[in-house]
Parts: C-alpha cells; sequence; structure tokens
C-alpha cells in the first residue's frame, strides 16, 4: 500500500513554473517560461550570460518575486502550494530542509571560517538535531560520501581546494535528505579534471538519492551528463526544450546549433 | 502476435541554420514492424539513413512526420509524440540501444558502466555487478580490467563494453548499430551467440551490420532503407 502511494506521488509534478516573467522596469529578463518538474528529474537549464538563466533559477527557489506568473511546490504532505502564498516558517522549512541550493562560488554557501563538521551539522540543528554525537557521526558519513577525508572535518573550508569546497557545499546541502537541489553553475571555475570527479559524484548521488534538480549551466557536458532534460534559453526566453540527447544530438533552433556547434572536441 | 516496433511514415529532414538554413532530408516514408524474437537488418550504403533511423526508434531523434509505434508495459505508444519522461521510462524498461561509439562517463570502473542499467531497474548492486562481470568475461575482457574506466581501452574493447551494457537488460526490444565493426572473429563470434539467445528470449531486434556473413547469421528478414530516401 504504502508503494502504491509511493508510485502515485512520483506520477505528480514536484514543482510547476506557469507563465514566469521578470522586467526590470523596460528591460525584460525572463519571458513567459513554463514548464513541470516530476520526482527524481534532473532539468538544465543552458544558455549563456545574460540569457535569464540565473533570473529563472531565483524565482523558481523563491529568492526573486517574479513580475508575472507562478511556482508552485508540493509540499511534503502532498499539496501543491504557490511559494507566494506560503507563510515565512513554510518558506524557511523548504530553505533548511526540503532544498539544497548549490552555488557557484562555495563561500556563498558555506560558513567560511567554521569547520567542515560545523558546516555539515549546522543544516541537521536547524532542524532540530540536538545530540552531538550523532551530529558529529552523520557529518563524517556524508564528508566520506563526497570524498573528503574525514581527517579534516575540523578544519575550517577556507584551507580546503576548490573542489572540495565545492563537495562540502554539497554535503552541507544534502544531509537533510532534500528532494529538490538547485544548482547554480555548480561546476563553473573548477580544473577540468576537478570538474569530472564533482560531476560523476553529482551524477551518482543524484541518481541513488532520487533527488530532483535544476542545474544551470552554460557548460552543455554538464547538462548532458547531468541532466535528463534541457531547457534553452536565449534573451529571457525558453527557445528550445526536450530530452538532452535529443536536443544536443539533433539541436533545432537556429542558437542551439550554435551552442551545439561551439563545443571543442574532446 | 503485435508487433514489437511498427513504424508508419516516418520522416526526417535536417534544417542547418548555421550554413545558411540548407534542408537534408534524411529519410521519408519509413515503414516496417518488428515482432518478437525476430531480428530485421537495416541495409544501404553509408549515408542512406540507417543510424537515423535507428536513433529515431530510440527518441534520440526527433520525427517531423509519422509515427514510431513501441510496445511498452503491454501498450503500443508513439514515442515520435511521447512525454520526455515517457521516452526516459521506455528507455529504462523496454528499449536497450548499443551505439557504435561507448559514450563512456569520466572516473567510472568499467564494472559499474554495465551494471548501471540493471541497478536503475532495481536490481541490488551486487547482483548487478555479477552479472556485468559474466558478460564482460563472456566478451573477453580480462577481469583485471573490470575495475577501471574503459576510456583508455582500445576500440575493440570499448565496444565491447558497449555491447555488454546494451545486452545486461531483459529489454524486449534491442537496437544494434554496428555492434561488430572492431571485433575480431572470435568475439564477432561471440557477439551472433548473444544475439541469437536474445532472440530466442523473444527480443524484437533492429540491427544495422555491414559484414555479409554476420548479416546472413542474424538477420530473419532485410529492409533496404533505399527505399526510403527523401528526394531533395
Amino acid at each position: 500500500m504504502a508503494e502504491r502511494q509511493g508510485a502515485d506521488r512520483n506520477d505528480m509534478p514536484l514543482l510547476v513554473a506557469e507563465g514566469l516573467s521578470k522586467t526590470y522596469g523596460r528591460l525584460s529578463a525572463c519571458r513567459d517560461v513554463s514548464f513541470t518538474l516530476y520526482p527524481g528529474e534532473v532539468l538544465a537549464i543552458v544558455g549563456e550570460s545574460g540569457s535569464g538563466k540565473t533570473t529563472l533559477l531565483q524565482m523558481l527557489s523563491a529568492q526573486l518575486a517574479p513580475t508575472a506568473g507562478r511556482v508552485s511546490y508540493r509540499m511534503r504532505d502532498g499539496v501543491l502550494r504557490d511559494l507566494n502564498a506560503l507563510g515565512e516558517a513554510e518558506r524557511r522549512f523548504l530553505f533548511r530542509t526540503d532544498w539544497g541550493y548549490v552555488h557557484q562560488d562555495p563561500a556563498q554557501g558555506l560558513r567560511m571560517a567554521v569547520s567542515a563538521g560545523a558546516n555539515v551539522g549546522e543544516r541537521l540543528m536547524a532542524v532540530g538535531w540536538n545530540h552531538y554525537g550523532r551530529i558529529r557521526d552523520t557529518a563524517s558519513s556524508w564528508l566520506e560520501r563526497v570524498e573528503i577525508d574525514v581527517a579534516r572535518i575540523d578544519d575550517a573550508p577556507r584551507t580546503y581546494s576548490g573542489g572540495m569546497r565545492q563537495r562540502l557545499q554539497i554535503a552541507r546541502n544534502l544531509v537533510t535528505d532534500p528532494r529538490l537541489v538547485f544548482m547554480d553553475e555548480p561546476t563553473g571555475g573548477l580544473d577540468v579534471s576537478v570538474q569530472a570527479r564533482l560531476l560523476d559524484l553529482m551524477r551518482s548521488l543524484v541518481s541513488s538519492l532520487g533527488l530532483a534538480a535544476i542545474v544551470v549551466t552554460h557548460d552543455l557536458a554538464v547538462a548532458r551528463l547531468l541532466s535528463h532534460r534541457v531547457m534553452v534559453m536565449k534573451g529571457g526566453q525558453v527557445i528550445e526544450t526536450g530530452l538532452t540527447d535529443q536536443v544536443l544530438d539533433d539541436p533545432h533552433e537556429p542558437y542551439t546549433q550554435l551552442l551545439v556547434s561551439s563545443i571543442l572536441p574532446p | 502476435m503485435p508487433a514489437m516496433i511498427d513504424v508508419t511514415s516516418a520522416e526526417k529532414t535536417f534544417t542547418m541554420h548555421l550554413q545558411g538554413g540548407v534542408r537534408l532530408p534524411v529519410v521519408r516514408g519509413v515503414t516496417f514492424q518488428v515482432n518478437a524474437g525476430e531480428c530485421v537488418v537495416l541495409s544501404g550504403p553509408s549515408g542512406a539513413g540507417k543510424s537515423s533511423i535507428l536513433k529515431m526508434i530510440f527518441g534520440n531523434y526527433r520525427c517531423d512526420g509519422g509515427r514510431i509505434g513501441i510496445r511498452h508495459q503491454g501498450n503500443m505508444i508513439d514515442l515520435a509524440r511521447a512525454e520526455p519522461r515517457d521516452v526516459l521510462s521506455v528507455r529504462r524498461e523496454t528499449i536497450g540501444y548499443v551505439s557504435q561509439f561507448l559514450r563512456a562517463v569520466p572516473r567510472v570502473a568499467t564494472i559499474d558502466v554495465v551494471a548501471e542499467p540493471l541497478i536503475l531497474t532495481g536490481t541490488p548492486r551486487e547482483e548487478a555487478r555479477r552479472q556485468a562481470g559474466g558478460l564482460l568475461g563472456c566478451l573477453n575482457i580480462p577481469e583485471r580490467l573490470w575495475t577501471l574506466p574503459p576510456s583508455t581501452f582500445s576500440g575493440g574493447e570499448q565496444q565491447r563494453v558497449n555491447i555488454a551494457r546494451g545486452f545486461i537488460s531483459d529489454h524486449p526490444i534491442l537496437l544494434l548499430d554496428e555492434p561488430t565493426a572492431s571485433l575480431d572473429a572470435a568475439n564477432r563470434e561471440v557477439v551472433v551467440g548473444l544475439i541469437d539467445e536474445k532472440k530466442r528470449e523473444g527480443v524484437a531486434i533492429v540491427a544495422i551490420v555491414h559484414d555479409n556473413e554476420i548479416r546472413g547469421l542474424i538477420a530473419d528478414r532485410v529492409v533496404d532503407v533505399t527505399t526510403f530516401a527523401a528526394a531533395a
């Protein structure tokens, strides 16, 4: 019975965006974006700088109010709710528990001066964990999962390399068992070899935890490795959308063809 | 016995916007059926559109017209018009595809590359790895290579890893694009044996093979793709 309910729930959308637009005076940063995200689905939003991807991500994650349109999210009780109509407590619950947000710059998502263990433990304490030993055990098991040497648990992330910081940020986000993770250029600014390791790690975590994710990236290789579906943005609008391999192997729009043909062969 | 694959009047044209909007018609009026336990080989010269047809059946290339009927969990579903999540479900449960080249994920061990499709459909990791090892052994990939990522392997080894990954699931439909192209005689024979086994299990297969001898061994029917040539 429980299983049956689980299956039904996976058939219901987790997040629904309807006619999302954002204008700044006469400038239109994002125009009329609609899509549906299901549990366990990974959606990549691709496009060059200034195409509106980050504006869109901020609206989807309730950090920026849309000028028009709305975002609805299925809360853990199964009810689809308009994000704008949520109370402060519910919104806080989403940010602390049910959502993760991985910033391009780990310094924005981490507290750089406190220990790695505290960075991960803090999210647990925010949802009511208070047993020090259990918090520390959970934090160290998460460090292991993101391939950080547990001996570094008491070091602050400012002593970490860029790749380690990014992996720590991921551990901090996933420790509360979120259902949806937003990622803004998660591999931006990292060396290619570090990127590959991070991508592989994210890919296996996302699939083993059944996470839904919305990943903003300008890197089509990241979209190919991580996402099921892709939305291509240009000038604030979605110009092409579909299965990731369809859009990348058989791009229809001139701009998508330009993006795909601009990739250097490995 | 209803067909597993029912392609009707499917067509595909590429429009190259970066080359001044040149239109490249690939195929038109593609119509054929494949039944369970049957292997249909697509024939025709290079550039006739054989691989494009396989990709249309896999939902990798979008059709400009026509229908790609696929029997999925007891129902016919038109892949040319299916929602992305339905296409993914068809690929997870129903259609396996062995492409010409392995698209390897960096850092993932060969045995996990092969086991992944089973794990995705719920087989426990250890069991999936055991079956993956069995297939790799059968395809003569030495055990000392299993824990290495296949990106450094030779062309023939990569192709065998790709075949193992494609054959490990019990998909009722299998698409094979040149599965034996860079293999030696002994390994070609292994692949022919694996294909025979799939046919006996009732799998519907569409294959592209240039080697006449292999074609003679596996084909129940040959579909000549040049009859679907799209006049420019």
